[in-house]
């Protein structure tokens, strides 16, 4: 019993590592816990990014568009397709090149499709009770998942490794240029949508539009014009995010959209659905959330820090070297939903409050 | 408004009917497409399907779809040969059914199989669904066989019906877990499995082996079959300092993971379980699985008995194997073996001869002890070079026979152009 308790108090790691430096209070290294805070900061502008396509929709026309995930898949695999094709043709371009024109050709197919989606699937729904469209999104997101099943196949597909991502130190921590590259763009292209939301004439359209489309269409605007733009702006930033987590992760599959896309919604309405700045908080908090949850769950739930415990506990913990846990790190997935449950419990309009409230 | 409307749901059944048209009729065309073996017209023909059950949707749809090829080949062959049982012309037909890798649609896919009136089936690839639909099969009295599933329990349960033709994972694990702390020098080990019957239950086996070695497991992180961010675990298992990161899942993660590792600077050596060790898995990771390790099942095709042919008529309908269709192949061939030796179909007649078969298999001599378990098992350490899979050294039963990589030993000379000529096709694909 004694032995348990010095193994116990004093987890062979703690005697292990002696740069006290990198050691916070109680066991908490301080570059673990900045790369995890990397970590989330990456998957969270990703989020971020994603986010907005479905903050915007539900903004103007109270929809909640789930194939917008399946449009983040399609960019990554129109890029995709794009780059492995410049590179079997051998053309002499350096990577950064060929993966611009991948995202070149993503842009617009995925503008597209998004278009043709609203006109064809949502449109003639616009008046129609609100389950009405919600469905027909669903089914929108299993035809296109199908649609990619026929063109690229079920198999995991491989993005050439073009750059070789390098890692960089930061106080201990290690970021790589693709990493900073990933969360500065997401920034730029979310700073450039608050700019033609805010700044533009398109931008007053579509607030007058969510504020009421039928005043601002009797004002002289082509609600239309303003619903289509939505959706095209959100597909070009899916677009944009596809290609980004492709390159993170290294591989695309035909329904990697359904999650990411899940988990979008899931940021868009922690910061409160159909507000801009709230999906991008709301992406990047549910991003760090997922990665600080994933890492130290294990610990926190650890029960062998309790201090009663049954003897059979305590035989386990000697056993497993002080480390029994309630929950385990494959909970990561679960964070983001757990998040979601709790947002509509205790604070339905999200942390930044839903813009469009007088709307419902 | 209303023509609009009707436009719009026209499309999008036209759509619907096209996306599951197509997905489902791949199979049917290819069962027709089964020639039909000439004979002499007097013998009466029966039709006797044989299921098969896997993923062949989802991210383990590669290598379902790599087990159903198998056994595909292996209902050509037999029908190819005309076999005639009982006085009656058998013509053999595939039930391929997708199980998804879920286990709740793997008892539904059984139940399917066993409404079918298949007189035995090949599956299921996973553990996590073979457990399950294992006892469905039981039940309706008919046999099983395995060609990848190797979590232990699954012919511990008593079931008369369930066999495998591959080692199982209580062997697989201890040679991981030997070969962890022996050659790869493993004093820190970290354990990572995806919950998965097949992940956590190799993961487990090579915890003890590991630790019998005389290695501490400093870290055991869990994540899941469908991930593809695993940096929040081992940014955790980074603080730990490990030699060896041993992963229990497969190839799907696997190839992200290792990526992920050299991205969060992790200099330990990685080892996995033959989940992880397909044709894939290198070009899954983009170049980080180099120099290290994986373990499969099994011996390398060019060490099977008789697999060469094999190899060559598959790769040429198929494309390149990834792990299981060779066992795929076995499994079908030995319970038609069963059926012949019987001489019936009916699956209570042919079991007892299956229990007591004993068939010169292209992986190995297949022969089951009282569980179903194979007797013949081996196990295989892979490690990357080049971008491929090259074998360092075999275990069966037990011992250890390092694969000499530096000698020009002419058995290997065979196995590298083939992995060569897979990796070509790979590309053009």
């Amino acid at each position: 019993m004694i032995a348990a308790a010095a193994g116990i108090a004093a987890p062979p790691q703690a005697v292990e590592n002696p740069d006290w430096r990198l050691r916070g209070g109680r066991g908490t290294r301080v570059d673990i816990l900045l790369q995890q805070l990397i970590n989330g900061l990456t998957l969270g502008s990703v989020y971020a990014l994603v986010a907005l396509g479905y903050t915007m929709v539900y903004g103007i026309i109270g929809l909640i568009n789930f194939a917008h995930g399946e449009v983040v898949m399609i960019g990554a695999m129109v890029s995709l397709s794009v780059v492995t094709g410049l590179i079997g043709m051998h053309v002499p371009l350096p990577p950064i090149v060929i993966i611009l024109a991948g995202l070149l050709v993503a842009i617009p197919i995925c503008m597209a499709i998004a278009y043709t989606m609203e006109k064809v699937a949502y449109r003639p729904l616009r008046k129609a009770p609100r389950l009405a469209p919600l469905i027909t999104a669903i089914g929108m997101s299993i035809i296109l998942q199908n649609v990619a099943l026929i063109v690229w196949g079920r198999n995991y597909r491989t993005f050439p490794t073009l750059i070789q991502p390098t890692p960089y130190n930061l106080f201990g921590a290690s970021i790589t240029d693709l990493q900073v590259v990933i969360v500065g763009l997401a920034g730029l292209l979310m700073g450039g949508l608050v700019f033609v939301v805010q700044r533009t004439r398109l931008g007053m359209a579509m607030r007058a539009t969510a504020q009421n489309p039928q005043v601002a269409g009797l004002m002289g605007i082509d609600i239309n014009v303003v619903i289509s733009a939505a959706f095209v702006i959100g597909a070009a930033l899916a677009a944009v995010a596809g290609l980004m987590v492709m390159t993170y992760y290294g591989i695309a599959h035909y329904y990697m959209g359904f999650l990411l896309g899940l988990k979008a919604f899931t940021a868009a309405v922690l910061g409160g659905i159909g507000n801009l700045a709230g999906a991008m908080l709301g992406g990047i908090l549910l991003g760090i959330i997922e990665a600080l949850g994933a890492g130290y769950i294990g610990d926190v739930t650890n029960i062998c820090g309790f201090p009663f415990l049954s003897d059979s506990l305590q035989q386990q913990c000697v056993s497993n070297d002080g480390q029994v846990s309630l929950f385990g790190s494959n909970y990561q997935d679960v964070f983001a939903f757990f998040v979601l449950i709790l947002v509509l419990i205790f604070k339905p309009s999200g942390l930044l409050g839903e813009r469009v409230s007088e709307r419902a | 408004m209303t023509l609009n409307r009707s436009l719009g749901l026209t499309l999008v059944a036209a759509a619907l009917l096209t996306a599951y048209g197509c997905g489902k009729e791949e199979p049917k065309q290819q069962a027709a497409a089964t020639p039909a073996p000439t004979a002499a017209p007097a013998t009466p023909e029966i039709v006797v399907k044989i299921g098969h059950a896997g993923p062949t949707t989802g991210p383990q749809a590669h290598l379902g779809k790599d087990n159903e090829n198998g056994a595909r080949l292996a209902i050509d062959d037999a029908n190819a040969q005309g076999i005639v049982i009982d006085g009656k012309k058998v013509k053999f037909e595939l039930d391929a059914q997708d199980d998804q890798a879920d286990p709740k649609q793997g008892t539904i896919v059984a139940q399917k199989l066993v409404d079918d009136k298949v007189a035995g089936v090949v599956g299921h690839l996973n553990s996590g669904t073979s457990i399950p639909a294992s006892k469905i099969y039981n039940d309706a009295g008919i046999p099983m066989i395995s060609p990848s599933a190797t979590n232990p329990k699954l012919t511990l349960q008593g079931y008369k019906d369930v066999f495998r033709v591959m080692a199982n994972d209580v062997q697989q694990g201890s040679v991981i877990g030997k070969e962890a702390v022996t050659s790869l020098g493993g004093k820190k080990i970290a354990i990572i499995d995806d919950k998965t019957a097949y992940g956590a239950g190799l993961a487990d086996e090579t915890e003890k082996a590991a630790k019998a070695a005389g290695a501490t497991v400093v870290a055991r992180e869990y994540t899941t079959d469908k991930a593809t961010d695993f940096k929040a675990i081992l940014t955790k298992i980074k603080a730990k300092n490990p030699d060896v990161i041993m992963y229990g899942g497969m190839d799907a993660q696997g190839g992200p993971m290792v990526k992920q590792m050299k991205e969060l600077g992790i200099k330990a050596k990685f080892i996995a379980g033959d989940g992880v060790c397909s044709a894939e898995w290198p070009k899954l990771a983009g170049g980080a699985a180099e120099g290290q390790y994986c373990t499969q099942a099994g011996l390398p095709p060019d060490k099977m008995p008789d697999a060469k042919d094999f190899v060559t008529r598959f790769t040429a309908k198929y494309g390149p194997i990834q792990v299981y269709a060779p066992y795929a192949y076995d499994a079908a061939m030995t319970m038609i073996a069963a059926m012949k030796q019987a001489n019936s179909t009916d699956p209570s007649k042919y079991l007892p001869e299956l229990a007591k078969i004993s068939y010169n298999g292209i992986t190995a001599k297949i022969e089951f002890d009282d569980h179903g378990d194979t007797k013949n098992g081996a196990i295989t350490l892979y490690k990357v070079e080049d971008g491929k899979l090259v074998p360092m050294a075999i275990n069966v039963g037990g011992k250890t026979e390092k694969v000499a990589a530096d000698a020009p030993a002419p058995a290997m000379a065979p196995a590298a152009p083939k992995m060569d000529e897979m990796k070509k096709d790979d590309k053009k694909q």
